[in-house]
C-alpha cells in the first residue's frame, strides 16, 4: 500500500480496495517507525489525518471522490495551517499557531488530500541541506553503498522530499525560492516541480522571497506531481502576484511524449568541473528524449553563470524585508530587553540561527544607503538580462534540459566550511527562479555510490504540460526503480 | 568593497539583531566572502538594461472597497507573547 | 512684504515646504479588507495582513487609487499611468510589517499646484511636487501603563496621500493658507475629510532659513504637526532657533523634529536619528500599478466644481467681491447653501445675510453649515419677505433671530407676531405727528436749521411703530410733515 503511486493508490480507493483510514494508519505507522531515524516531520498530526480520512472514507461512499480523497500527504512547514503549529523550522516562531490556512494547503484540503503532518525544512527555506532546522537535520533515505553515515536529503525542503522517497508520505508539497524543490528532489530520487511564478498561490505560506518564492508539490512519480500540481495551482485574488490563467490538465500532459518538441540543451551549463557522473548522465537523458522522437538542439544562456550571485543579492535582499515582521510583538518568540530596541535586537538574535542572520545582514547591506545600485539595482539589471536569455532561448526550442544539482547527495556537515560553498548546490537551479519559469526535476539515475541524480527540465512560463510531457518521457525511458536504504513498504 | 568592523555593527543594528563582540570578526569574514563573491557581477555591462524587479510580468490587480475583514480582535491578540488587556504590549517608548 | 526673522546679523528669509498626509476616504484599507472608521474598539479594525502575520499579502484597493487619482486632477497634476510601490524599511511597534508600503520612485501623482490666497488681496501659485499613497501606521499608546507601551493596529494599513509641497512657501501665513486650501480641495473632492483633530490630516514641515538671495541652507523636519495654527508656530519657533543657531556661528544639522505646543519650541527626536536609512526597494508582493487612461479621463469627468472655479464664477454670476467670494467658497457646503439661497434673489444681499448673520448665528450656536438652524430655503423665504416689502429689512433681524431660536420658517413668525410692515399712509401719517408733537424742541431745532435731525424722527416714528413701519412711506411722511 505505501509504495503506491497516488494515481494507483487513488484508483484502488474508488475501487474500495483499502480504504483511506487504513491507508493513513499505514503512514501513520510507518511515520512512527521511520520518523525518529529521518526526523522528516517536524509536527505529526495524527488526530488530524484520522479525521479527515474519516471523512475521505464517508465521501467516497457517497460516490463523491475528488482528484485527492483520502491521499495522505506531509505539507512543508512553511505553509500556514490553521489550528496546527508552524515553525518555519526556526524557534523565533515558536510558539506560533496560525488561525488561518494557506491557500494551496487549502485547496489540496477541498480535493480530499489527508495531512500527515508539517515536513522539516532549512529555517525560513534558506539553505541547501536541510542543516539549518531549529528542529534538527533532517537524514536522505538514501545512503552510500557500504557507508551508513547520514547524508543530506538537499534543502530547503529536505523533510518533504525525504518523507515521499522513504513511502512515509504520498506526496507532499514544497516551496522552492532557488531550488528548494528540485534540489532535494534530486538528492532522494522523487520528483518535484516549481511550477511557473504565479501559478500558485503565496497567500498563507510563510514568505523567503516573494519575487522567487513558488509551492510545487513532490511526489515517486511524474504524473502524481502532476496530480498534485493541479489541485494546488490556480488563481487567488489574495496574492497580487498570483496568475489569473486556467489549470489545464497536467496529468493529462504525462502522456503527451516528446516527438516533436525540440530540447534545447545550454551550453553555459556544461562547467569544466563538472562531475563526469552527471554529465553522463545528461547525456544520457539527452539520447533518451532524441530516441523518443524530440529534436536537440544547443542554445547559450550567456549569463546564467550570473544567476547565483545575482539570486544572493536579490533573495536576502527581500528576506530582510519580509523577516522584519518577527520582532517578538504579535507571535512567535520574545526575549526580553530594557526598552523596545533591547527587545527586538535579542528576540532576533536568539530565534534566528545563524544562517537566516547572516542572510538578513547581507540583504540589509545591499539593500541600505550608498549600496543599492551597486548591488540590488545591478541585481535587477542582470535578472532582466537572465530572463531575456530564456525568451530568446525557447524561440528555437521548447523545454531545456540540464542537470538538477551539480553533485549527489553529500553527507551532513560537509560543505559548511564557508556559506559560499553550499550555495553552489543551487547553481543550475536558480536561473529558473529569477526568470519565474517552470522546472521540473525528475529522478533518473543513481551515481557510483548508488545515490540518486536527478534531470531537470525548464519550460517556458505557463507551459507546465511541455514540462510534465518531458519529465513524464524521462521518467519511462529511465526506469528509475531504486529503493533507499530507510523506507518503509514492502 | 569591503565589510570593516563598524559597518557590521552598523548593519546588525539596522536589521535589529544583537551581535556580541566576539561574533564581530566571524560574521565580517562570512559577509566579506559572500559579499566578495557577488564582486563577479560587476564584470557585467548592464549598462542601459531595465531593472527587473519582480517575478510576474502583469499589471496589478485591484480589489473592490469593501468592508470584508476586521472583527477578529481575539485571533489577532492570540497568538501575542505579552497582551494587555485589546492591546499589545512592548516594553515603553519614549519619544 | 516679505516676512522676515530679525536676527543680529540682518533680516533671514524663511523656506518652508510642506508635506501633508492626508487619510483617504474610503470603506476598507489601502491592502487589506478590515474597516477605517474612526473611533472604533482597539484592534478590532485589523486583518492578519494589517498585523503583519506571516504569509500574509496586499492586495491594493480601488477605491484608495480613485481617491489618488482624483486629488491629482484636483491639483491640476500629472498622472503617472505606470506606479510603483516601495517598501520603506525600519522598526517601530506600530510598524507590524516591519516596513511600511510606500511609493518612493515612481509615485501615482507628479508635479500639480496650488493657488493661495493671502490677506493683503494677493496670490500666490505654489508647486506641488508630487503625491503618493501610502499606508499609515498602528497607534501608540505611551500613558496606559508605567513601563509599558500598547499598540492598537486599528489605524495600520489605512490608506493615506502624501503631498509633498515644493519649498515654494516664505512665512507661516502662506504655510497656513496652504493648508486651508489644500484642506477645502480635499473636502470638495471627497477624498479626504481634512479633519486634523482626528488626525486625518497631518503635516510634517521642512523649515529653512537663510540670508535673502542665497542658496538653499540645510532644513530640519518638523514632524507630524496636527493643526494649521501649530504649523505656523512650529516654522516660526523653528526659524527663530536656526537663526540662533547660524548667528552664534553654529551650523544647523539635518535632523526631525518636533513641536512642542505647550512650550512653543521645537525638539530633537533622537529616536529616529539612525532610522534614516529606509532601504526602499520595490515591493515584490506587489506588481506595477498600470492605469487606464480611459479611466482617468472617466474619474476626471466626475469631479466636482473645485473652489477655485467657483470663486470665479461666483464673482462673475452674482456679482460677489473676491472676499466674499472666497469666504463662501472656502467650504462646499457654504458655497451650496449660499447658491441655494442667492437662487431668484438679490445675490450680493444673500451673500450679506450668509456671511454676516447666518455666521454669527451659527458661531454663536456652536453649529456648522450641515446642521445649521435656519435652512437655507427658510434663509431664501425671509429674503422674499423683505423683497416684496412684507417686512422691512430691521424686523428682518428680528424674525431671523426667531427663526434661530425657534426653527420656524420666517412667513410663520412674520405672522404668529404681526411684524407684517405698516404700509398705511393713514397710520404713519398719524405716528408722524404724534412725534413732531412730543418733540416739540426738536422740532424748533431742525427748523432753525439742524437738517441732521431728520435721522432722529426716522428713528423716533419707527419706535412709535414698533419697528413696522414702511421705511420709505415713514421717509416720505416726515419729509411732507416737516415741510
Amino acid at each position: 500500500m505505501l509504495d503506491l503511486s497516488i494515481a494507483a493508490a487513488r484508483a484502488a480507493l474508488r475501487a474500495r480496495e483499502f480504504s483511506a483510514a487504513e491507508l493513513t494508519q499505514a503512514h501513520l505507522a510507518a511515520i512512527a517507525a521511520l520518523n525518529p531515524r529521518l526526523n522528516a516531520y517536524i509536527t505529526v498530526t495524527p488526530e488530524h489525518a484520522q479525521a479527515q480520512a474519516k471523512a475521505a472514507d464517508a465521501a467516497l461512499a457517497r460516490g463523491e471522490h475528488g482528484a485527492l480523497t483520502g491521499i495522505p500527504i506531509a505539507i512543508k512547514d512553511l505553509f500556514c495551517t490553521a489550528g496546527v503549529r508552524t515553525t518555519a523550522a526556526s524557534r523565533i516562531l515558536d510558539p506560533f499557531v496560525p488561525p488561518y490556512e494557506s491557500t494551496v494547503s487549502a485547496n489540496l484540503r477541498r480535493d480530499g488530500a489527508v495531512m500527515l503532518g508539517k515536513a522539516n525544512l532549512d529555517e525560513f527555506a534558506m539553505g541547501s541541506s536541510n542543516m539549518t532546522s531549529a528542529y534538527g537535520p533532517v537524514a536522505n533515505p538514501w545512503s552510500r553503498r557500504g557507508d551508513n553515515r547520514p547524508l543530506v536529503p538537499g534543502g530547503s525542503s529536505g523533510g518533504s522530499a525525504a518523507a515521499v522517497a522513504a513511502r512515509i508520505a504520498m506526496g507532499a508539497t514544497g516551496t522552492d525560492t532557488g531550488g528548494s524543490i528540485r534540489q532535494p528532489a534530486s538528492f532522494c530520487g522523487v520528483a518535484g516541480i516549481k511550477p511557473t511564478y504565479g501559478r500558485c498561490s503565496r497567500w498563507g505560506i510563510v514568505a523567503f522571497a516573494s519575487s522567487l518564492d513558488q509551492a510545487g508539490p513532490f511526489a515517486r512519480t511524474v504524473e502524481d506531481c502532476a496530480i498534485l500540481l493541479g489541485s494546488m495551482a490556480g488563481h487567488d485574488a489574495k496574492d497580487s502576484t498570483s496568475a489569473d490563467v486556467p489549470v489545464p490538465d497536467f496529468a493529462a500532459a504525462c502522456a503527451r511524449g516528446v516527438a516533436g518538441l525540440r530540447i534545447g540543451v545550454p551550453q553555459e551549463y556544461r562547467s569544466d568541473g563538472m562531475a563526469p557522473e552527471i554529465e553522463a548522465l545528461w547525456q544520457q537523458g539527452i539520447a533518451w528524449l532524441r530516441d523518443a522522437g524530440a529534436e536537440i538542439v544547443d542554445v547559450s544562456l550567456p549569463h546564467t553563470k550570473y544567476a547565483l550571485a545575482t539570486y544572493y543579492i536579490v533573495a536576502p535582499a527581500e528576506a530582510s524585508s519580509n523577516l522584519a515582521r518577527y520582532d517578538g510583538v504579535r507571535f512567535g518568540l520574545r526575549t526580553d530587553g530594557e526598552d523596545l530596541v533591547a527587545l527586538y535586537e535579542n528576540t532576533r538574535a536568539a530565534g534566528f540561527g545563524a544562517e537566516v542572520r547572516r542572510r538578513i545582514m547581507i540583504g540589509t547591506y545591499v539593500l541600505s544607503a550608498g549600496y543599492y545600485d551597486a548591488y540590488y539595482l545591478r541585481a535587477q539589471k542582470l535578472r532582466a538580462l537572465i530572463l531575456r536569455d530564456f525568451t530568446e532561448a525557447f524561440r528555437t526550442c521548447d523545454a531545456l534540459l540540464t542537470p538538477t544539482a551539480p553533485s549527489a547527495a553529500f553527507g551532513q556537515g560537509e560543505k559548511m566550511d564557508d556559506p559560499v560553498t553550499m550555495y553552489l548546490n543551487d547553481v543550475f537551479t536558480v536561473p529558473a527562479n529569477l526568470a519565474g519559469i517552470p522546472g521540473l526535476s525528475v529522478p533518473a539515475g543513481l551515481d557510483g555510490q548508488g545515490l540518486p541524480l536527478g534531470l531537470q527540465i525548464l519550460g517556458r512560463p505557463f507551459d507546465e504540460e511541455t514540462v510534465f510531457a518531458v519529465g513524464a518521457t524521462l521518467e519511462r525511458a529511465a526506469g528509475f526503480d531504486a529503493r533507499p536504504a530507510v523506507c518503509a513498504g514492502a | 568593497m569591503s565589510l570593516d568592523p563598524a559597518t557590521v555593527r552598523r548593519i546588525a543594528r539596522l536589521a535589529r539583531i544583537r551581535v556580541t563582540e566576539e561574533e564581530v570578526p566571524r560574521l565580517q569574514a562570512e559577509l566579506n566572502g559572500i559579499l566578495g563573491w557577488i564582486e563577479q557581477l560587476n564584470a557585467v555591462d548592464v549598462e542601459g538594461v531595465a531593472p527587473l524587479t519582480g517575478g510576474a510580468q502583469m499589471a496589478l490587480k485591484m480589489r473592490e472597497d469593501a468592508v470584508t475583514d476586521g472583527g477578529i480582535r481575539e485571533a489577532i491578540l492570540a497568538n501575542a507573547p505579552d497582551r494587555a488587556g485589546d492591546y499589545f504590549a512592548v516594553p515603553k517608548v519614549v519619544e | 512684504m516679505t516676512y522676515t526673522i530679525d536676527g543680529s546679523s540682518g533680516a533671514w528669509e524663511v523656506v518652508i515646504g510642506l508635506e501633508v498626509h492626508a487619510q483617504v476616504i474610503s470603506r476598507a484599507k489601502l491592502f487589506s479588507g478590515a474597516a477605517t472608521a474612526f473611533g472604533a474598539g482597539p484592534n478590532t479594525q485589523v486583518s492578519f495582513v494589517d498585523a503583519a502575520f506571516p504569509g500574509m499579502l496586499p492586495v491594493i484597493n480601488r477605491e484608495c487609487v480613485a481617491q489618488a487619482v482624483r486629488t491629482g486632477l484636483g491639483l491640476a497634476a500629472h498622472i503617472n499611468l505606470v506606479s510603483r510601490f516601495d517598501r520603506k524599511n525600519y522598526f517601530y511597534a506600530d510598524l507590524p510589517a516591519g516596513y511600511q508600503i510606500s511609493q518612493y520612485e515612481h509615485p501615482i501623482v507628479g508635479a500639480g499646484r496650488i493657488a493661495i490666497e493671502l490677506a493683503d488681496g494677493s496670490t500666490k501659485e505654489i508647486g506641488v511636487t508630487r503625491l503618493h499613497l501610502e499606508q499609515d501606521a498602528g497607534k501608540s499608546l505611551h500613558d496606559q501603563h508605567p513601563t509599558k507601551s500598547y499598540i492598537d493596529l486599528n489605524r495600520a494599513g489605512v490608506a493615506l496621500m502624501e503631498i509633498v509641497s515644493e519649498p515654494d512657501l516664505r512665512s507661516p501665513e502662506e504655510a497656513g493658507a496652504y493648508l486651508r486650501k489644500l484642506r477645502t480641495i480635499l473636502r470638495y473632492l471627497g477624498t479626504c475629510d481634512g479633519n486634523m483633530e482626528e488626525g486625518s490630516m497631518r503635516a510634517d514641515v521642512n523649515v529653512s532659513v537663510r540670508k535673502p538671495g542665497e542658496a538653499f541652507r540645510t532644513r530640519c523636519e518638523v514632524k507630524n504637526v496636527n493643526s494649521v495654527r501649530f504649523v505656523m508656530q512650529a516654522i516660526e519657533a523653528e526659524a527663530k532657533r536656526q537663526v540662533a543657531v547660524w548667528e552664534d556661528g553654529g551650523s544647523v544639522g539635518q535632523e526631525t523634529r518636533l513641536y512642542d505646543p505647550a512650550r512653543g519650541e521645537t525638539r530633537s527626536m533622537r529616536s529616529k536619528e539612525d532610522a534614516h536609512d529606509y532601504r526602499y526597494f520595490p515591493d515584490p508582493d506587489l506588481l506595477p500599478l498600470v492605469l487606464e487612461e480611459a479611466w482617468v479621463t472617466e474619474l476626471g469627468r466626475h469631479l466636482p466644481e473645485l473652489p477655485d472655479a467657483k470663486r470665479a464664477r461666483f464673482m462673475r454670476e452674482y456679482g460677489l467681491p473676491a472676499y466674499d467670494s472666497a469666504v463662501l467658497v472656502a467650504e462646499q457646503a457654504t458655497a451650496d447653501f449660499y447658491e441655494t439661497v442667492a437662487k431668484g434673489r438679490d445675490a450680493r444681499l444673500a451673500a450679506n445675510w450668509v456671511i454676516g448673520d447666518l455666521f454669527a448665528a451659527l458661531n454663536r450656536t456652536g453649529r456648522g453649515i450641515e446642521d445649521s438652524p435656519v435652512s437655507a430655503a427658510s434663509l431664501g423665504g425671509l429674503l422674499d419677505l423683505m423683497a416684496d416689502g412684507t417686512i422691512n429689512g430691521r424686523i428682518a433681524k428680528d424674525v431671523f433671530e426667531a427663526m434661530v431660536e425657534t426653527g420656524a420658517d420666517a412667513a410663520t413668525i412674520v405672522a404668529q407676531r404681526g411684524l407684517r410692515q405698516v404700509t398705511d399712509t393713514g397710520a404713519i401719517d398719524a405716528a408722524v405727528a404724534q412725534v413732531l408733537a412730543a418733540q416739540a424742541d426738536k422740532l424748533a431745532e431742525y427748523r432753525a436749521g439742524k437738517d441732521k435731525l431728520f435721522g432722529f424722527f426716522v428713528g423716533q416714528v419707527m419706535k412709535a411703530m414698533a419697528g413696522k413701519g414702511n421705511p420709505a412711506l415713514v421717509n416720505e411722511a416726515l419729509k411732507k410733515a416737516l415741510g
